[in-house]
């Protein structure tokens, strides 16, 4: 049996993701949404990766979903009322369940993951991962080292996206009449 | 963290996967769709985490950096491009959204 603490975030992320996913209200949607991601922070903590645990609480359930909280209010979209239909609902199942069950039969019972019998335990690491400082510390050697370009490509980026959402959001009289 | 196999992490993973498509195939409102994929975007996360905490070695942790990061430049510019939509043509619902197929 996994350790309790996995089981318990594991059915907090999923239960949310599926509420993301058949709430018919897009707020509510977006509540599934902030608490999946917590969910997946929660999962990176298990896996001692305290740094990236810390990003995704602050980037991803902070900023992004503040966004998206933000843009589905500024849109104020209909919703849709009634049930799913049925064509949707037989895709959407028929997708889930056969992906599901791929997803279990690859790592559970295909033997391809190697450490695939439960109670394995991860190889204790090099560094002592209780120490956020360090941890922050390795991750910013290896952006300045390792990974320097892509680091610069990565600025280059948000530039990119800061200057192509300023000119998208702009009023554009003669695309917009 | 004393019981959880690398299999158990990658499930996890895979099923959190597999429910955003879901959602993406499913779901008609633009907005809903876009924060699915997201979900997918964070289990593809959520699996170089584990790959990378097992296998003992930063890279793939550093991956996901790059992964967020590139995530929130990408919510930017969709939610701008919805936006743009909305304003134009009043709705964020992807089957009233045929102009192209009639």
């Amino acid at each position: 049996m996994p350790d309790g603490l996995f089981i318990f975030f594991a059915a907090l992320t999923l239960g949310a993701a599926l509420l993301l996913v058949l709430s018919r209200n897009a707020v509510t949607s977006a509540m599934g949404m902030i608490l999946a991601l917590v969910g997946v922070a929660a999962d990176f903590f298990l896996l001692d990766a305290y740094f990236l645990g810390v990003l995704q609480v602050l980037v991803y359930a902070g900023a992004v979903m503040v966004l998206f909280l933000f843009i589905i209010m500024l849109l104020d979209t209909e919703d849709a009322t009634g049930a799913y239909p049925w064509k949707t609902a037989a895709l959407g199942l028929a997708t889930f369940f056969l992906l599901a069950a791929g997803v279990l039969w690859l790592f559970h019972w295909s033997g391809a993951v190697s450490p695939v019998k439960a109670g394995a335990t991860p190889p204790e690491l090099s560094v002592n991962p209780a120490e956020f400082v360090t941890a922050a510390k390795a991750f910013g050697r290896l952006l300045y080292t390792k990974y320097l370009l892509p680091l610069e490509i990565a600025g280059f980026l948000l530039l990119v996206a800061l200057v192509g959402v300023v000119s998208l959001s702009k009023d554009n009289p003669e695309t917009n009449a | 963290m004393e019981n959880t196999s690398l299999a158990h992490h990658l499930i996890l993973a895979g099923l959190l996967f597999v429910l955003g498509l879901t959602g993406v195939l499913m779901r008609r409102n633009l907005l809903v769709v876009y924060m699915c994929l997201e979900l997918m975007l964070a289990a593809a996360t959520l699996a170089l985490v584990a790959f990378s905490r097992f296998n003992r070695t930063m890279d793939g942790a550093v991956l996901v950096f790059f992964v967020i990061t590139v995530a929130a430049a990408e919510v930017a510019v969709g939610l701008a491009l919805i936006v743009a939509l909305f304003r134009k043509r009043g709705t964020v619902q992807s089957d009233a959204l045929t102009t192209l197929r009639d």
